[in-house]
């Protein structure tokens, strides 16, 4: 008999494998064919919904309340809709500290406010001891649709661009899951992407939030979507220097590190200069660089490359198994 | 255009495209004249790692250098029976506590992999990052029997032993370790007189060197006349220990060359290396892929035997062939007879997501890198 395993969440391949298999037929429609990080409706709004189970809970950077806000608000920009309303789910485990709730739920206020977003709905269930992971949220948004990501219209030489240094989400998570004797001082990129949401306007092609797998595993995507290879350069992604140490450290692949406030943009090549000067006039845009662009000479179709520091080409594949540290 | 964002580390020198040009270049001009590729053997799987993250592997070929992977993965050269003998316990047992490092958990046996099985209502498998980690669980859980499963070469025994020293001054009875402890230079003997491959030189691995120095490879020069170099690292460091070993080819004067002197010393870690003297006696070790050979592991000394889980748990390992049947081909691999693409298996069943082997399981194993960073896409 057939279990589900771990990695079937995991973001990899086998989650892809395992929704395009089991889940998408069954509920057969166009919308939900699409696979974005939300539907797009007919009535000129977006819907999306997302789980959030981060362990731990409390993190330098965040916690599980502002992740369940900004995840959910980030999914509607990189779809084109500014998000509008929210529900929230609770799933609580028997026993569960009352003021660790608390805190939990005064960030999902704070981060609701700053994001403009009202919580309309809700619902909360407690389920037994050991059958839970303390707490667990489900949050749903919907939006007004402002633009539309149009992979189709990509073409080579268009411009790929990130919003800022990437990595560092994942790696505060990681840090604080294993308790690494280690002061990195990284804190968690979470925050909301709604200083996107003008570039729609702007000519932006296709914008993505970069969270589990990292950079790779959404170039890698991107390139399979829009089956054009991808040249992306080492050099030129934006890394903290805390960030470039830690991972040494730990021999962790840092384009795989998880972002929770970040995104990936693609651009027509003759706007990418005036939209990177926009982006960075704006405090969460500070660090957004060009990484690359869309080829047609080197590579095969849906194929993302790295150029090395070193100058040498490297494949980038999706994520396939949770990052672990190395042996030695 | 963007500016390139600045890098601020004190390695990064060691990995920009000029250093690499410039070494590059240089090696060429050693190996111009050649009439075939030279083969090197990477001994260390964080150098295949390097080789394959920087995109080097086809640059050196450009240049006359076929890099073949060795069998330096802790996690590949333990073979299944270990693995099965701990998932034993963690099943069979309600009182276990296994801390190991990450990917030993996911390596499949026919019992399954650490991660896989169902541990009895009581037990648990712990990723640790330190071995002192363990230590630590042991402390604080005295109604745990806490093993450490530590497989490892020379650069981690000397950490993992520590904490037998540790454990025996706090007086814990219930902490002893799962040693599957291999040693470089039996093994690069092993294969050197295996004769199945011609090797032209050795790249030495850089953390094994820091604690053992640079006497144990001068077997190597001067019995076997074939050249090496103990390399850092960074892409740069990988590409001057390529280019001692060219020019010594070149020269016909093979040596034991130390390109790695920031941190490896002539004589090594001699604190290190008197932990490993202090705890633990040489033994007949049984590695996958090359199978036994003499003197190639470590045990514990008879008088630290209450800190050895055979001892405790009256562990069977090696009986008899516990190797699963499938067309796996890990051992050619580890030995660099074959390369990862030529095995049936690898980008079909065998995916980092469905590891049939420990080659695709550990981050240092030569399929799994292979996979990784070379371009395989789906071979179905």
């Amino acid at each position: 008999m057939t279990k589900i395993s771990l990695e079937m969440g995991s973001g990899g391949r086998l989650m892809r494998d395992f929704i395009a298999s089991r889940i998408v037929p069954r509920f057969k429609n166009p919308i939900l064919g699409e696979l974005h990080d939300a539907a797009h409706l007919p009535w000129g709004i977006a819907l999306t919904t997302d789980s959030y189970t981060v362990d731990p809970l409390f993190f330098p950077g965040g916690n599980i309340g502002t992740l369940c806000i900004n995840g959910t608000v980030n999914d509607l920009v990189v779809s084109g809709a500014r998000p509008a309303y929210l529900s929230l789910a609770l799933i609580i485990e028997e026993g569960f500290e009352l003021e660790e709730l608390e805190k939990i739920l005064e960030s999902i206020k704070k981060t609701a406010r700053a994001t403009s977003v009202e919580i309309v709905t809700g619902d909360t269930k407690v389920v037994p001891q050991g059958q839970g992971g303390k707490i667990y949220i489900n949050t749903a948004g919907v939006g007004r649709l402002l633009g539309r990501p149009q992979p189709a219209k990509i073409r080579p030489g268009d411009k790929i661009l990130v919003t800022g240094q990437v990595g560092e989400h994942g790696l505060a998570i990681l840090l604080s899951r294993n308790k690494f004797p280690l002061k990195a001082g990284v804190k968690s990129d979470c925050a909301p992407l709604l200083f996107l949401l003008p570039f729609w306007q702007e000519g932006v092609l296709w914008m993505r939030d970069i969270t589990r797998g990292g950079l790779a595993t959404v170039l890698a995507e991107l390139a399979q979507t829009i089956s054009l290879p991808l040249l992306v350069e080492e050099a030129k992604i934006p890394y903290s220097t805390r960030l470039q140490g830690t991972v040494e450290i730990l021999g962790i692949d840092p384009l795989y590190l998880a972002c929770e406030g970040r995104a990936l943009l693609v651009v027509p090549a003759r706007k990418a200069d005036e939209i990177l000067k926009k982006l960075r006039s704006h405090p969460e845009g500070k660090k957004a660089a060009i990484i690359g662009e869309v080829e047609d000479k080197i590579g095969r179709p849906g194929e993302a490359l790295l150029e090395t520091l070193t100058g040498g080409l490297r494949l980038l594949e999706p994520l396939t198994s949770e990052l672990l540290p190395r042996i030695c | 255009m963007s500016p390139p964002a600045t890098i601020h580390l004190p390695f990064s020198n060691w990995r920009t495209k000029e250093t690499a040009d410039r070494l590059l270049k240089a090696i060429e001009a050693e190996t111009r004249n050649l009439p075939t590729p030279l083969k090197l053997m990477e001994v260390c799987g964080t150098h295949t790692m390097t080789l394959h993250r920087s995109g080097l592997k086809p640059r050196l070929r450009q240049v006359g250098i076929d890099m073949i992977s060795g069998p330096g993965c802790p996690v590949c050269i333990t073979p299944d029976y270990y693995h099965e003998a701990i998932i034993d316990l963690l099943v069979g047992r309600g009182d276990i506590l296994v801390c190991t490092f990450g990917d030993m958990t996911r390596v499949p046996t026919r019992k399954g992999s650490l991660q896989t099985v169902v541990p009895a209502p009581g037990s648990r498998l712990k990723i640790v990052y330190s071995p002192e980690e363990a230590v630590a669980e042991a402390h604080n859980q005295p109604e745990k029997q806490v093993i450490f499963f530590g497989a490892g070469f020379e650069t981690t025994i000397p950490g993992i032993t520590f904490t037998v020293k540790k454990a025996a001054e706090e007086k814990l009875k219930n902490y002893c370790l799962l040693t599957a402890f291999w040693l470089i230079p039996p093994a690069l003997k092993a294969i050197i007189e295996g004769g199945e491959l011609a090797i032209n030189g050795f790249i030495y691995p850089g953390h094994v060197s820091a604690i053992i120095g640079e006497k144990p490879y001068a077997l190597v020069a001067e019995t076997y006349h074939l050249p090496g170099a103990i390399a850092g690292f960074e892409p740069a460091d990988i590409l001057l220990g390529i280019l001692s070993v060219v020019k010594q080819i070149r020269s016909g004067q093979p040596l034991v060359a130390n390109e790695y002197r920031r941190v490896v010393k002539p004589e090594g870690n001699v604190e290190a290396q008197a932990i490993m003297e202090r705890y633990l006696i040489k033994t007949a070790a049984d590695w996958r892929g090359l199978g036994p050979i003499p003197d190639s592991g470590l045990k514990l000394r008879p008088e630290y035997s209450s800190f050895d889980a055979v001892r405790r748990f009256s562990l069977k390992l090696g009986s008899g062939s516990s190797a699963r049947k499938t067309a796996c081909r890990c051992g050619e691999v580890l030995k660099g007879l074959i390369a990862p693409t030529d095995c049936p298996l690898f980008g079909r069943q065998c995916r980092p997501d469905s590891p049939q082997g420990p080659c695709m399981v550990s981050y240092e194993g030569a399929c799994l890198i292979e996979y990784k960073f070379s371009g395989v896409k789906s071979y179905d």
